[in-house]
């Protein structure tokens, strides 16, 4: 594509960047809002210089997919751990561990552990097999054509779940942060990652990717060492500090409501280090781990990376990399945590988020000085941009998986047959991209509101219990075959769709209009109580106090009964449902075994000789890498 | 498109070279991914069934649980830096071997 119509694009993107009206209140204080502006224009400004680069490289459809093979192990390890700190996990698991302590931090052990999965069996044998895509693995000995179209619609629905959860979450964020809009926001993050896949394909992506994470990880060292220097790097140390606050211990008893009672200060203050504020149905817990740890190494966008190194040696080396930066993070991330618990308080957070999302900038803010002066501006804009950043870099690796899928497997692969020349094929996975993008703003609108966390977990537990068992049965068990890949997908993907339907992820009414009508009685002996003691208060600070009490009360009183208004006389779910039919939030553990047993029988009772044939085929180059398409040299 | 007719494919496949890299390979593989899941799902279940033991304080207000938490990023990081090294010193070498001779046995094509 002519870089002359990348500047316009370009061009027009800047323009609508400054023409942006519509600002609402965000954390970021209005006055310190052009720090923000200031920040954000230069990482895209950077983002796009490195696009424009790109695009001059992209000029068959290898660079397109897979950067030509020719990105570096080292490389390819930052553009994953760009992949993977997600929105979800870079603000999320500080805010459950700023929140809930210990309980958070578990939480993040199992995305690290996932990739000795991807290390083990994933990374090198698709890197000696694949091409582009995760359909070109089972396309490999299977029928071509049912492979393809399984693989495609699995990579599709995956990337879609993740996908809409990235454009919800980065609507509200960029909203929360900086109060633009929710729906400019989200066109923004659209309208931004076209440009970078569009124009520079994989090798564009891959640098957004790798830019994106080198920002995150600065940050983040940055902020650790600021929390963590006055307390001479001791653990202990910094700990002790943490649960001796004041904030810590309160919402440690504010979580334990009752069984609280009876502990002193430094009890609470403990419990914040110990298992189960968050957690509290252990099997939940494990089928969670279960989807992380194998649905990673089911990801499509995280497989197609390995198709931008041009070795297994490379592939290897990537993911060592990946998983030092990704643990390292983690690390951090446990200190940013728990420095927000301290120094900002759960109260302050979860005023501007109540999933705790912006723990993370919030702390940045404080240890930058405070909401008041211009450092701890710069520090939350500066983090802000790069919760941005993240959200476009996985964004547009998300439409990546998902265009290839649609112009590789379906376009070329099924209709065309393979009879497709170069230009045509570049051209065909521009379009898919367009398509794809456009879909991913229309659903992020569309979705606008909605409660789409449990969609990241959906999409873990759909690669998990469809894309895995058979990427690894089709790699490593000789009697696999097409009968088991098709019956594996289907089997796979529905159960764990199905089972999330009828679980408690999904809106009960009825079980929301009894929390609702609980509010509304609290809520009510609330300003009873308040408006009593104003008649007997008769000091004006006291008076002041009681009147903002009860208009807190007031109003969350009209927000409860404005929503039993809303669910009015339904009484069942979306499926139909009153109440669950299944009680885990994540279906892992059952849906993941099913896939499993839906390959193993598919295969036993489908014959394909083709798939026996190509075993010795596939197993030998999967192992040596013999006949390893060389990449090409620019 | 690789040309992939070329190879006698099942002929490596039964070369007592190749079949010693599958042995040695898969064994090792497959033992350190059961380790690690074994290793890693131990923390959810000990967090929910043996909570009094990760309430044990250890090293002023750390405690085992914590210790734990910490000891599955170490031992996540070790068992990726016993692989590469075991796939870079043993594996590597081999899969050279049998590439080298198969690509002898093509002729010299490549």
């Amino acid at each position: 594509m002519s870089t002359r119509r990348f500047a316009l694009f370009a061009g027009a993107i800047s323009v609508a960047a400054i023409a942006t009206p519509a600002l609402a209140q965000g954390a970021v204080a209005s006055q310190w809002r052009w720090l923000t502006f200031v920040v954000f224009g230069a990482i895209i400004a950077v983002t796009m210089y490195v696009t424009y680069l790109a695009a001059k490289r992209v000029k068959n459809v290898a660079d397109f997919y897979a950067a030509g093979g020719g990105v570096s192990g080292l490389q390819n390890g930052w553009a994953i751990a760009g992949d993977y700190l997600s929105a979800a996990s870079f603000l999320g698991i500080a805010g459950l561990i700023s929140l809930y302590g210990y309980d958070g931090f578990m939480y993040s052990v199992g995305w690290l552990v996932a990739y000795i999965t991807v290390l083990l069996v994933i990374a090198e044998p698709c890197r000696n097999i694949g091409k582009y895509t995760l359909s070109d693995i089972l396309a490999y000995r299977n029928n071509q054509k049912a492979a393809r179209i399984v693989g495609a619609l699995s990579t599709i629905t995956v990337s879609t779940f993740y996908l809409t959860a990235q454009m919800v979450g980065g609507g509200v964020l960029v909203k929360t942060l900086i109060g633009i809009d929710y729906e400019i926001s989200v066109m923004a993050v659209g309208v931004l990652m076209l440009a970078y896949v569009l124009f520079g394909g994989m090798v564009a992506t891959t640098w957004v990717q790798i830019i994106k994470a080198i920002l995150l990880v600065t940050a983040s060292i940055l902020l650790v060492m600021l929390v963590w220097t006055p307390y001479g790097f001791s653990l202990p140390g910094f700990l002790t500090a943490v649960i001796g606050d004041a904030k810590v211990q309160g919402q440690v008893a504010l979580l334990l409501g009752d069984a609280a009672k009876n502990m002193t200060p430094g009890e609470l203050g403990q419990r914040f280090l110990e298992p189960g504020l968050l957690f509290k149905a252990p099997i939940d817990q494990i089928s969670l781990g279960m989807a992380l740890v194998f649905g990673t190494a089911g990801m499509p966008h995280i497989l197609m990376r390995f198709f931008t190194v041009p070795t297994a040696q490379d592939a290897r080396k990537s993911v060592i990399w990946a998983m030092a930066i990704i643990g390292g993070f983690y690390v951090l991330t446990l200190f940013l945590g728990m420095g927000a618990a301290m120094h900002v308080g759960a109260v302050n957070i979860k005023a501007i988020d109540a999933g705790g999302n912006m723990a993370g900038p919030l702390l940045a803010q404080y240890v930058g000085g405070g909401p008041d002066s211009m450092l701890g501006n710069l520090f939350l804009a500066f983090v802000a941009a790069v919760a941005f950043a993240t959200i476009v870099a996985v964004v547009a690796g998300l439409v990546l998986a998902a265009a290839s899928a649609m112009a590789h497997d379906l376009y070329v692969g099924v209709i065309r047959e393979d009879h497709v020349s170069q230009q045509e094929q570049v051209r065909a996975a521009r379009i898919a991209t367009v398509i794809v993008g456009a879909m991913a703003i229309t659903i992020g609108i569309l979705a606008k509101g909605q409660n789409v966390a449990h969609l990241v977990a959906l999409a873990f537990a759909v690669a998990s219990s469809a894309n895995f068992p058979c990427v690894l049965l089709t790699l490593f068990w000789k009697r696999c075959n097409t009968g088991g890949i098709v019956l594996g997908m289907v089997v796979g993907t529905l159960t764990a769709i199905g089972l999330v339907l009828v679980s408690p992820n999904i809106t009960y009414p009825l079980a929301v209009k009894a929390a609702q009508e609980k509010v509304v009685a609290a809520e009510t002996a609330n300003l009873a109580k308040f408006n009593a003691d104003l008649t007997a208060a008769t000091e004006a600070p006291a008076q002041d106090k009681l009147k903002a009490a009860i208009a807190k009360s007031e109003k969350a009183k009209a927000a409860a009964d404005a929503r039993i208004k809303e669910i009015g006389n339904d009484r069942t779910s979306i499926m139909g449902l009153e109440k669950p039919l299944f009680d885990l939030r994540n279906p892992g553990l059952i849906s993941i075994p099913l896939g499993f047993l839906a390959v193993i029988l598919g295969s036993l009772l489908y014959r394909d000789k083709r798939s026996e044939d190509l075993w010795d085929e596939l197993y030998v180059r999967q192992s040596t890498g013999l006949l390893l398409a060389k990449p090409v040299a620019h | 498109m690789v040309d992939t007719s070329q190879v006698d494919w099942k002929a490596i496949d039964s070369r007592p070279e190749f079949q010693e890299l599958h042995r040695k390979k898969m064994g090792f593989l497959w033992g350190l991914m059961i380790f690690s899941l074994i290793y890693y799902f131990l923390l959810p279940i000990g967090a929910a069934y043996f909570q009094e033991v990760y309430k044990i304080k250890v090293w002023g207000p750390v405690n085992v649980g914590i210790l734990f938490a910490l000891s599955q990023f170490v031992v996540a990081w070790f068992l990726a830096f016993w692989y590469a090294r075991r796939a870079n010193a043993v594996f590597d070498p081999m899969a050279a071997e049998i590439v080298r001779d198969a690509e002898k046995r093509m002729g010299g094509t490549k």
